[in-house]
């Protein structure tokens, strides 16, 4: 039989000791001696350097200033993904021969990793900002275009005939018909994309970037400075989780009301 | 993609797609070489990337030929891969059998979880430098995190008849584990396991674009400081290839794993 559940405090007091445990450990490691502080950073010198990064410029910018310059490529190379992704999903359910002809460069393209983008980046956009939004629109489109796709597929046929026998056109058919079905699914995409847009930029910003949280960490990590990669690590990690709530707020509003 | 309206003959949407990559080369032969609409520094012509392809098998570029490279790359994966998802999956197997191990882990767990994989590589490089090692520590990262999760909630999964019927029978131990635990939650673990290759294979790339002697990304960050736009297709090419290749693998080692399961 599986475990019964523990009671809350048992539980409580366990992940206090399993985190205490963590913390110790670390700290012990750190202060041994064996390798330098900066090499190894107590827990505690981590959170010093991450509210010294907030109030003074690291790498040309505060930690702040680096999030939002790292946020709005995010949210440029996000955008350009939906826009681009929706209407060509729903093209793909509604016109087979679009599907054909999409769907087996779209295949094939897919399995190019992001992150592979970076030299035509680099070649096309120089370090501008092109560069980076590229590699977010190649990580965040393909979930958005493949769950507008199953979305829409996903819609129940008497609804297009119903539409088709009123003699609704294409274009009032996509948008009145299957983008409404569909948007629990694009919603669901929405998040999945998010994740993967937003990992995609971290990885951009070691390579082509002049700014952003990224870029910080490249420069703490050309400084040495275990501490400063860290505080990148914990903004990129809180970011991502800010962002996916944001999105799974949206997902629940939109599901309760449509009743689901 | 899959869901089609009508089943179709499998020869004639492979003769499709064949077809639609054929009028894909010829258009851009087309915009590359013969009308010249984009310049050949932004993206090669398709003769040129036939060269480079040519150059990096046979002479070869960047400290090796393209099957070493190759074969740097996929080696690496597959360790990181093994050792991580091997580690991962038994870590989520446990939490899933058991609250206490749950609670315990749960913390550090939760505060690896949102980091990226590819968050992981300056850290790498500051502790291990440009070696395997580094390359090792980045994989594991990136591996772990799913394989755990989804083993976990693989066991949670399990139908409780299962457990009430494995109760009756008295089944214990090792057993418990291989014939109640470990069937019940592989689906599930497979599913991880796919999205554990996906970012292992991400993340080596990526770690090598950053610095490497050998391997895929390093074709990559070469022939981007060399502007050779041909090598760049090349391997971002090899790339895409060796990672669907090994989801192919998986996909085949899960067909031999849970011969139940319907493809």
């Amino acid at each position: 039989m599986l475990q019964p559940r523990l009671p809350a405090a048992r539980t409580a007091w366990l992940t206090l000791v399993g985190a205490g445990a963590f913390l110790l450990i670390w700290t012990v490691a750190a202060q041994s001696g064996i390798t330098s502080r900066n090499f190894l950073p107590t827990p505690w010198d981590v959170v010093i350097r991450f509210a010294q990064l907030v109030v003074e410029p690291f790498a040309g910018f505060t930690l702040f200033q680096h999030l939002a310059s790292s946020f709005r490529r995010f949210a440029t190379g996000f955008v350009l993904a939906v826009a681009v992704g929706i209407p060509l999903g729903l093209l793909m359910a509604w016109f087979v021969w679009v599907d054909r002809i999409v769907s087996p460069a779209f295949d094939a393209i897919r399995f190019v990793a992001p992150i592979a983008w970076v030299p035509f980046a680099a070649l096309w956009f120089g370090t501008g900002i092109g560069g980076p939004v590229l590699i977010i629109f190649m990580g965040a489109f393909p979930p958005v275009l493949i769950n507008t796709y199953r979305g829409a597929k996903n819609v129940d046929r008497k609804y297009i005939e119903a539409a088709q026998m009123m003699g609704a056109s294409h274009f009032r058919a996509m948008t009145q018909v299957l983008l409404p079905a569909a948007v629990p699914s694009i919603v669901a995409g929405l998040r999945i994309s998010a994740g993967l847009g937003w990992q995609s930029l971290v990885g951009a910003e070691l390579i082509v970037a002049s700014s952003g949280v990224g870029y910080l960490m490249v420069k703490g990590q050309a400084a040495v400075s275990t501490a400063t990669v860290m505080s990148g690590m914990v903004a990129i990690g809180v970011v991502g989780v800010l962002i996916d709530i944001a999105l799974r707020r949206l997902q629940q509003f939109i599901e309760t009301r449509r009743g689901l | 993609m899959a869901a089609r309206t009508a089943p179709r003959h499998p020869l004639l949407t492979l003769g499709t797609a064949l077809g639609v990559l054929l009028a894909v080369v010829m258009v851009w032969h087309l915009l590359t070489a013969v009308w010249g609409v984009i310049p050949p520094m932004r993206f090669p012509m398709p003769l040129e990337v036939a060269g480079a392809l040519q150059q990096i098998a046979v002479e070869g570029y960047s400290n090796g030929r393209l099957h070493q490279h190759v074969l740097t790359s996929v080696l690496l994966v597959t360790m990181g891969f093994v050792v991580a998802s091997g580690v991962g999956v038994t870590l989520g197997l446990a939490m899933g059998a058991s609250r206490t191990v749950e609670a315990l882990m749960n913390p550090v767990f939760l505060l690896l979880r949102p980091i990226p994989p590819l968050a992981w590589i300056p850290l790498a490089i500051v502790w291990l430098g440009l070696g395997v090692a580094a390359k090792m520590m980045v994989i594991f990262f990136a591996a772990f995190v799913p394989s755990v999760i989804n083993s976990y909630a693989g066991v949670r999964q399990i139908e409780r008849p299962v457990f009430e019927a494995a109760a009756m029978l008295g089944v214990k131990g090792w057993r418990y584990w291989r014939e109640v635990l470990i069937p019940g939650a592989l689906p599930s673990i497979f599913t991880g396991l796919r999205l554990s290759l996906q970012a292992s294979w991400t993340t080596l790339v990526a770690a090598e674009l950053v610095g490497a002697v050998f391997g895929l990304g390093q074709i990559l960050n070469q022939a981007s400081q060399d502007i050779y736009p041909a090598m760049i297709v090349v391997g971002m090419i090899s790339v895409a290839l060796c990672g669907w290749l090994m989801t192919q693998g998986l996909g085949w080692l899960e067909g031999r794993v849970m011969p139940w399961k319907p493809h």
